[in-house]
């Protein structure tokens, strides 16, 4: 089987760990990687901050990125939603009946790193080895978007040494919500106190997640507080075996 | 008095400064949203049908939005023929002078009102009492922000930002009751008592109205308490406001709201009044009945095809209650008597775009999608938001002539995405550029728009080695 990896201008800048992770994990369960080295980003700052004139190119540059892959897999639940939800919307709102068909082929195909593993694959077993307490926070997108609903437990569920814990109001957002995080950033803010205030009774030592987004909100605000916990994306513990660990 | 009108004084983010300070209200409302979250979720699992119940509704309500005008004229001929006099106000400005004059052509000095939300859109409290009309609000919450000179913070509990014990406080202050506990049974019965002694006495009702029938001219309200059921039956004039979208085409179609509305709003299998009347009847109830149809801006959000379904909103708060925004700012963050994500994308389409402060509410959101999960005439608010947004954004660019920062910076970050060569330039760049600003692989403090971020959160450096540099040398 093969799939194109969809890194994301995030993942590929801030966190490319999580792309090698997906790469190894893939590959181990049998997909032949390839990486269209021409894709940049989905655009989805730019469509939900309301700049649809800017975020048009950037959807059809995706969408002629991925034109000849199989299967487009993504280590984030909200860049998959922002083609899967959005993409739909956004052609049909430019006007463009040539994109909106494009988008309805290539939709389908789009699919988010655990959603790919437990869904195409139909594995939960992935053969990791992660020794660590856990916690998972679900990722509004991934939850409500894409509906991936108990995937990632049931993946993590299945990894060997990993004890998970259970995150009291899991469905309530962490407050990133993109350029809400910098436009909002008070009430973002407070949202976070609460999410973190959730994760740090837990006592897990990592919190973990689909999307690095989130991560990177919960897990700026843990390390502000000097919380010790730290977080993980998902890729990262499922990529993990005995003889290799990531994170 | 509680007239919150729905023109934002401040912006969102200006409100949400002052109103997060408020401890005591956070507090509330995490409970109250958290105690109705758990209660509601029982009450819908046990229907078989919420999902087809709710695309009836939706569809319900498309209909009646691409039907508005006939369906709002036949409302018009049935409510005439049952005895009631039917009034159309273009705005707000027309509205209080029509309820104005009725209330003063009967000559009476006094009015008790119930369900009062689109009378406090048009503040119509305030144009009472300065014609010399006192107003009592009868719903029991109405009736605590009234006295205590607030505003409504929730559609359905105005006063949920108030405990028992600041209400306990108002009632010893305002109604002479110094004996009073904090007892909630006793608050209630301390109202009542004060109530009742007005329902007897008044000569003129003011209310709001869930729903009107067109085919029959029947108009509808729901509630808890039963102050309605009295304003509606006991005074002689009745005047209900109702906004255009309240409208439905038949009896039928109420067994689809009536099994929506209790669920999504108060997590009631149904609620425990429900008050129906047709017109006016000899030697029963009111003996003259105006119907008030107020637009104020309504027909300018069915001109937009994105976001007219705001109009589709029952009125049930649900929304409200899951809105992870909504429970931390609190309602008054939202500068309007809608507040929360119905708020936020209803007050924006009925005044404008333009308005400054209005038009900073859809940003209100982390898009974090519950609300639309939550409401049960599936209202997409996250694609409202997001629409209103880029509605928002082309108003700038379009009436200001400053350059403006988050536009210029956003259009940058198009054209770095817009090639990879150019993004992984930039990629090398923003290493390079934050060498002074790293601390322990951390960013500490930045300055401008990302200040925002960094005040409270650390920001990852970023690292020696993108992802595309990591697959250019091992694959």
């Amino acid at each position: 089987m093969k799939a194109s990896l969809f890194i994301t201008c995030l993942n590929d800048t801030l966190f490319p760990g999580t792309g090698v992770a997906t790469t190894l994990l893939l590959e181990r369960l049998g997909v032949t990687v390839d990486f269209p080295a021409s894709q940049t980003c989905c655009g989805q700052m730019h469509f939900n901050t309301g700049y649809h004139t800017q975020a048009l190119p950037l959807i059809r540059k995706f969408v002629e990125d991925f034109r000849h892959s199989d299967y487009v897999v993504t280590p984030s639940g909200s860049c998959a939603a922002m083609v899967r939800d959005a993409y739909p919307r956004a052609a049909q709102q430019a006007g463009d009946r040539q994109l909106a068909l494009e988008v309805e082929l290539l939709t389908p195909r789009v699919f988010e790193l655990s959603e790919f593993i437990t869904g195409v694959l139909g594995l939960e077993d992935v053969g990791a080895y992660y020794p660590h307490r856990v916690t998972y926070h679900p990722t509004c997108h991934a939850m409500r978007l894409l509906r991936v609903g108990d995937g990632p437990v049931r993946l993590l569920r299945k990894v060997g040494g990993l004890e998970l814990l259970e995150l009291a109001d899991a469905d309530t957002c962490c407050g990133f919500g993109g350029t809400f995080a910098v436009k909002n950033a008070e009430t973002s803010s407070a949202m976070l106190s609460d999410k973190i205030a959730r994760v740090i009774t837990t006592r897990a030592e990592v919190c973990t997640a689909g999307d690095n987004s989130c991560l990177m909100h919960i897990g700026g605000g843990l390390s502000r507080l000097q919380a010790g916990t730290r977080v993980v994306h998902l890729a990262e513990i499922l990529a993990s075996t005995r003889a290799e660990v990531f994170a | 008095m509680s007239d919150g009108g729905i023109h934002p004084a401040k912006s969102f983010p200006e409100a949400a400064h002052l109103t997060l300070q408020d401890g005591q209200m956070r507090r509330n409302l995490g409970h109250a949203t958290r105690t109705i979250k758990a209660k509601r979720e029982k009450t819908i699992l046990e229907l078989p049908d919420w999902e087809e119940l709710r695309e009836a509704g939706s569809s319900l309500k498309a209909f009646v939005m691409a039907n508005l005008e006939p369906l709002l004229l036949e409302l018009e001929a049935s409510v005439t023929r049952a005895g009631g006099v039917v009034h159309w106000a273009r705005d707000a400005e027309e509205a209080r002078a029509i309820v104005t004059r009725l209330v003063l052509e009967t000559g009476a000095k006094d009015v008790v009102k119930v369900k009062s939300i689109t009378t406090d859109e048009i503040n119509l409290n305030g144009a009472l009492e300065a014609a010399g009309v006192h107003t009592l609000e009868t719903d029991l919450a109405e009736l605590i922000v009234q006295l205590a000179h607030d505003k409504p913070s929730h559609i359905l509990v105005p006063a949920i930002h108030k405990n028992r014990a600041e209400i306990r406080e108002l009632f010893v202050r305002e109604l002479g009751l110094p004996d009073l506990s904090d007892e909630p049974k006793e608050l209630a019965g301390a109202a009542r008592a004060y109530l009742r002694k007005k329902f007897l006495s008044a000569k003129v009702a003011i209310s709001g109205a869930n729903f009107a029938i067109a085919q029959s001219g029947t108009v509808g309200v729901v509630e808890s308490e039963g102050n309605g059921r009295m304003c509606l039956t006991l005074p002689q004039t009745l005047i209900t406001l109702m906004g255009i979208e309240k409208v439905l085409p038949k009896w039928q179609d109420l067994e689809i709201f009536l099994q929506l509305l209790p669920r999504a709003s108060t997590a009631e299998r149904m609620n425990p009044y429900t008050s129906f009347w047709t017109g006016v009847h000899a030697g029963d109830g009111p003996k003259a009945f105006h119907l008030v149809l107020l637009d104020n801006g309504r027909t300018r959000v069915l001109e937009d095809e994105v976001g007219r379904q705001a109009l589709h909103c029952i009125r049930c708060s649900a929304c409200l209650n899951v809105c992870p925004v909504y429970e931390r700012a609190g309602g008054h963050a939202y500068g309007s008597v809608y507040p929360g994500p119905i708020g936020a994308i209803l007050t924006p389409q009925l005044i404008g775009m333009e308005d400054n402060n209005a038009n900073t509410l859809p940003f209100a959101s982390s898009l974090c999608g519950a609300c639309y999960d939550a409401c049960p005439v599936k209202i997409n608010i996250p694609e409202v938001l997001v629409h209103l947004r880029a509605r928002a954004v082309e108003h700038k660019k379009s009436h200001s002539s400053l350059p403006d920062l988050e536009g210029t910076a956003l259009s940058a970050i198009a054209w770095v995405f817009g090639d990879a060569s150019r993004f992984h330039f930039a990629q090398k760049l923003a290493r390079l550029g934050q060498g002074p600003l790293v601390k322990d692989g951390k960013l500490g403090a930045l300055p401008g728009l990302l200040g925002g971020w960094t005040d409270t959160r650390d920001l990852k450096a970023v690292p020696k080695e993108s992802f595309r540099e990591w697959w250019e040398k091992n694959r």
